[in-house]
């Protein structure tokens, strides 16, 4: 069992002063295996306390990140899935399904995490799954109103992936669960 | 020679303790044979060993000790009058025989001490006569440790309230009283009169030991404190004015300042605030050196706890003026002591203050005016120098912060800026962080215009360069820390009224724009996004408002967002103000402001074209302009077109030829926008793709001409993704026809140089033919589509 944690577009200190209290409250160090941030950090003290939380932590750039040397996308693996990262800004129409689809065959992962649109979603498509975790700091966005912070954990087990969205509504914290069976049939196989 | 010195006394301390031992010896047989006469001989004898004057006070103090183990038993021999046949009364006037003033005074104590046990004593004489007659020793240590004696010996014999006095007349608490307070005078004296001349580096050692003497004298203040009789009245008016008298009189500061804290560690707390004034008085009396400032600190501390145990005191504070006293107190002791060196001064304030808080929270006024004295100290000084005191006015500044947990309190004191104008430019950006982290913390929302102008004012350190002090001297990670502080500090500053919010962030503009170069890119952001968060709010009930104020509309905001994005680029940060502009298309749009959408996005194309060079970055400007451009529906055929032309021309100008390339596919989307009816031109999308299949094909020949081998076929399978894309949206210029070709292409491309294939391009168009098959398969109306495809 591996706990990954994705999140991304905080915008600090450009939209939001800072994360939620509840989650950095809820967000200890040492519990989570890897962190994945599709990026918008923006400053670098933000990094430096993702960093904090977990050090195997991957980053792909937004648009709003000083930080030059994040790529624009990035696979890993982590068990039996591989995962791809990318902020979404490059992938036009912004936050279309298809057009991520597409992305996720490119990069050829089991998993795609993507930001920009500050609005939690998670798809499963065709024996894949594309998933944006939200404004970590429910940042303003023009392609989203009324944005509530979210992150997403992932609990990856063997073939199985359960995503947990953690959404910030009215000052509560709410929990909502996606469960994913990869079929072992998956062409994923280099 | 110190040395020497100190072995001289360690030999003359032992020969005082053999010559005591030896005595007592004897004086022990004298009592154990009842023999009078002898014990008296051998006591004076022990005791002369205290007329010594060669000792230092520590070393005195420990023959001292060794003498008063053995007059305990002398007393218990003296009391008991079976045992040597002589009346108490005879036996006091008996022992006034010996021949040596010394020893006969500790005898006389002692043989008092017994005879005060007696029912019918004339205590009221007695202790007269006792504390008289120890006038007789005026060498100070000698005197001191002879009336510390008698003090030992009296405390628990002294009358107090209940005593019954045969006279009738006199007051036994007020013997007791009279007498202690006569023992304190004199003692004090004594122990003045220890202060030693000569050279500096003697004196400090002399002045040391004296030291060690204090407690002596300062026992005769517990003493006191420990009558009942000694209650709020009598303290008023004869322990306090007494004691104040000697020690506004000794004029020692040792003294001074040691009394001054016994006096206010020793009697209760209520006593203190009922006595203020008078205690008060005493300090401006006081020698010049002596430190005030520890002593009133430790009044004012006591006070604060004092009053922070119960509120049911509370009352009392404002019934006796505390606050008016104490700082009128402390503004004499300021004036009086010309040379108190400004540390002292805060140090002061900052008690003061903290009583204040403790006392009277709800002052602000008090607060305020506690403040305004310590700028009228500071008055002189431009700026602190002085480190320790620019810790004591951060001190100060911290103060009300911590205590009301609300920066909205603080900004109402009129004289916090003026004391924090007093610091140094460094500590004034510390204090300003400090402000800012206090806002931080306690999730302060700052809600009216005037508000976040004072906090302005208060944090403008770091808002601009002040004079004096120059950029390039400051560390670059510090400088962006505070900047980024700021930048999250204008989130907090809100109203959920428009009005006021509107004028919330004019203020906050006014103030940003001074920043300079350096500063905009970190703070004009959060500005315009906070500015939009407005527009936003703005946005639904934007329709035709009658009314005889123009009320705060998305344009005139959108006025001050395009006002405030050119301030950035003109200081060379175009990539950020491109990406704003966008922004504000974006919510111009949301706003149905045709001609506002179409400025902004002028101004970002004008960025594009004049300032942003390097590569890299124009391929990230020209997504985004796509993508924004891509989302805007409130532009006309004629604007749109326009715009959608520059996008594409630009596209197709970028440097490297897969970037070209990947722009071009990703300008089709201009033509074909899903849910807008308008926008679905089929036609070109096409021309879109096959521009993007020419540069492809393009970069495949300069990738043969450069390396002699064919390129990855990446950009084709991507290309034939888009085609897909197409297809499946109904566009009817893309036909299975076409998608069939590009496959076939596409596999030709890898068959003819396998070689240079690379996994990822192979993965990629393995994975878009399984779409396809698993689209196949699926079937419906999107399947009988793909039919004809054959993969």
């Amino acid at each position: 069992m591996v706990l990954v944690l994705a999140l991304g577009d905080l915008h600090i200190p450009h939209r939001a002063p800072d994360l939620p209290a509840k989650f950095k409250s809820m967000l200890v160090p040492g519990k989570i295996q890897h962190i994945i941030c599709t990026g918008n950090l923006c400053v670098k003290e933000i990094h430096d306390y993702l960093k904090t939380l977990c050090p195997d932590l991957h980053i792909t750039r937004g648009e709003y990140d000083e930080e030059t040397r994040y790529p624009e996308t990035k696979t890993l693996t982590i068990g039996q899935f591989k995962l791809g990262l990318c902020h979404g800004h490059q992938v036009i129409p912004w936050g279309d399904l298809d057009s991520l689809a597409m992305l996720q065959r490119q990069l050829d992962v089991d998993i795609l995490v993507t930001g920009h649109t500050h609005q939690f979603t998670a798809y499963k498509h065709e024996g894949g799954v594309v998933i944006n975790p939200g404004s970590a700091t429910g940042a303003y966005s023009s392609i989203t109103y009324d944005v509530n912070p979210s992150f997403v954990l992932m609990d990856i087990d063997g073939l199985r992936v359960v995503v947990y969205v953690y959404e910030l509504i009215d000052g509560e914290v709410k929990v909502d669960k996606i469960d994913f069976k990869k079929t072992s049939t998956s062409h994923s196989a280099h | 020679m110190i040395a020497e010195g100190f072995e001289d006394e360690e030999k003359w301390l032992a020969e005082g303790i053999a010559g005591i031992q030896h005595n007592a010896f004897f004086m022990h047989r004298a009592l154990d044979d009842n023999n009078l006469r002898d014990a008296l001989k051998y006591s004076a004898l022990m005791l002369s060993e205290l007329r010594t004057s060669r000792l230092s006070p520590h070393k005195y103090y420990d023959l001292y000790m060794r003498a008063f183990d053995e007059l305990r038993r002398l007393e218990m021999f003296f009391k008991d009058e079976t045992r040597h046949g002589v009346s108490i009364v005879d036996l006091y006037e008996l022992v006034q025989h010996a021949g040596n003033i010394l020893p006969r005074l500790y005898l006389l104590c002692t043989v008092g001490s017994a005879y005060l046990r007696c029912k019918d004593a004339p205590v009221r004489d007695v202790l007269r006569d006792l504390v008289e007659m120890c006038r007789g020793v005026q060498y100070p240590i000698r005197g001191l440790f002879l009336r510390s004696y008698l003090s030992q010996v009296s405390k628990d014999k002294l009358p107090d309230v209940g005593y019954e006095c045969q006279e009738g007349e006199s007051n036994g608490a007020m013997d007791a009283i009279e007498f202690v307070l006569e023992n304190f005078t004199e003692m004090n004296k004594l122990w003045v009169r220890l202060q030693q001349q000569g050279p500096s580096r003697i004196r400090e050692k002399k002045e040391k030991e004296r030291n060690e003497l204090r407690d002596l004298v300062g026992k005769n203040l517990h003493v006191l404190s420990q009558i009942e009789g000694v209650d709020l009245e009598m303290y008023k008016d004869t322990v306090l004015p007494s004691v104040l008298e000697q020690v506004v009189n000794c004029k020692d500061e040792l003294a001074q300042f040691y009394l001054m804290e016994c006096i206010i560690q020793v009697f209760p707390d209520e006593y203190h605030l009922q006595t203020l004034e008078t205690l008060l008085g005493a300090f401006p009396q006081l020698q010049p050196a002596v430190d005030i400032k520890t002593v009133l600190s430790q009044l004012m501390d006591r006070l604060s706890n004092y009053a922070a145990s119960s509120t049911e005191v509370l009352p009392e504070f404002l019934q006796v003026e505390a606050f008016t006293k104490l700082s009128t107190a402390i503004g004499r002791v300021i004036e009086a002591q010309v040379d108190m060196p400004i540390v002292g001064a805060i140090a002061l304030h900052v008690s003061l203050l903290t009583f204040t808080l403790r006392v009277h929270p709800d002052r602000l006024d008090y607060v305020d005016q506690v403040l305004g004295s310590c700028v009228k100290k500071l008055s002189g000084i431009p700026k602190l120098d002085d480190n320790r005191a620019t810790k004591q006015v951060v001190a100060l500044l911290s103060a009300p912060l911590d205590k009301y947990n609300n920066i909205v309190t603080a900004l109402r004191l009129s004289n916090y800026p003026r004391v924090m104008d007093h610091l140094d430019n460094e500590t004034n950006k510390v204090m300003a962080m400090v402000i800012i982290q206090s806002i931080m913390k306690n999730n302060t929302y700052i809600s009216t215009a005037d508000k976040v102008e004072v906090l302005f004012e208060l944090i403008k350190g770091l808002i601009m360069d002040l004079d004096g002090s120059t950029v390039d001297e400051v560390d670059e990670e510090d400088f962006n820390e505070e900047q980024n502080s700021v930048a999250r500090l204008l989130h907090m500053l809100h109203n959920d009224e428009p009005e006021e919010m509107f004028k919330i962030i004019c203020t906050g503009k006014n103030h940003i724009m001074s920043g300079g170069p350096r500063r905009l890119p970190f703070t004009v952001p959060s500005l315009i996004f906070s500015a939009l968060r407005l527009v936003r709010q703005l946005q639904g009930q934007d329709g035709d408002v009658v009314g005889e104020e123009v009320p705060t509309t998305p344009k005139k905001i959108f006025q001050l967002l395009n006002e405030t994005i050119e301030s950035l680029s003109s200081v060379s940060s175009p990539e950020l103000a491109l990406r704003l502009y966008l922004q504000c298309a974006e919510a111009a749009n949301d706003c149905d402001l045709e001609h506002v959408a179409y400025e902004f996005f002028t101004q970002a194309f004008v960025l594009y074209e004049e300032e942003i060079a390097d590569s890299k970055a124009q391929v990230t400007a020209i997504h985004l302009i796509i993508g924004t451009l891509q989302r805007m529906n409130v532009f006309g055929v004629e604007n749109r077109d326009t715009l959608t032309h520059k996008a594409t021309g630009y596209s197709a100008k970028l440097l490297k030829k897969p970037d070209q390339c990947r722009a071009v596919y990703a300008c089709s989307h201009l033509f074909w926008v899903d849910d807008q009816d308008g926008i679905k031109d089929g036609e070109r999308v096409l021309l879109c793709l096959k521009r993007a299949l020419r540069i492809a094909n393009a970069a495949q020949q300069m990738a043969n001409v450069a390396r002699g081998s064919n390129g990855p076929v990446t950009l084709f399978v991507e290309i034939l993704n888009k085609y897909i894309y197409y297809f499946e949206k109904g566009n009817p210029q893309i036909t299975s026809a076409t998608i069939q070709g590009l496959i076939e292409l596409i596999m030709t491309e890898m068959q003819s140089d396998s070689a240079s294939a690379i996994p990822a391009s192979d993965a990629f168009f393995a994975g878009t033919l399984r779409y396809i098959q698993f689209q196949k398969q699926k079937g419906g109306i999107l399947g009988e589509k793909y039919d004809p495809i054959k993969v």
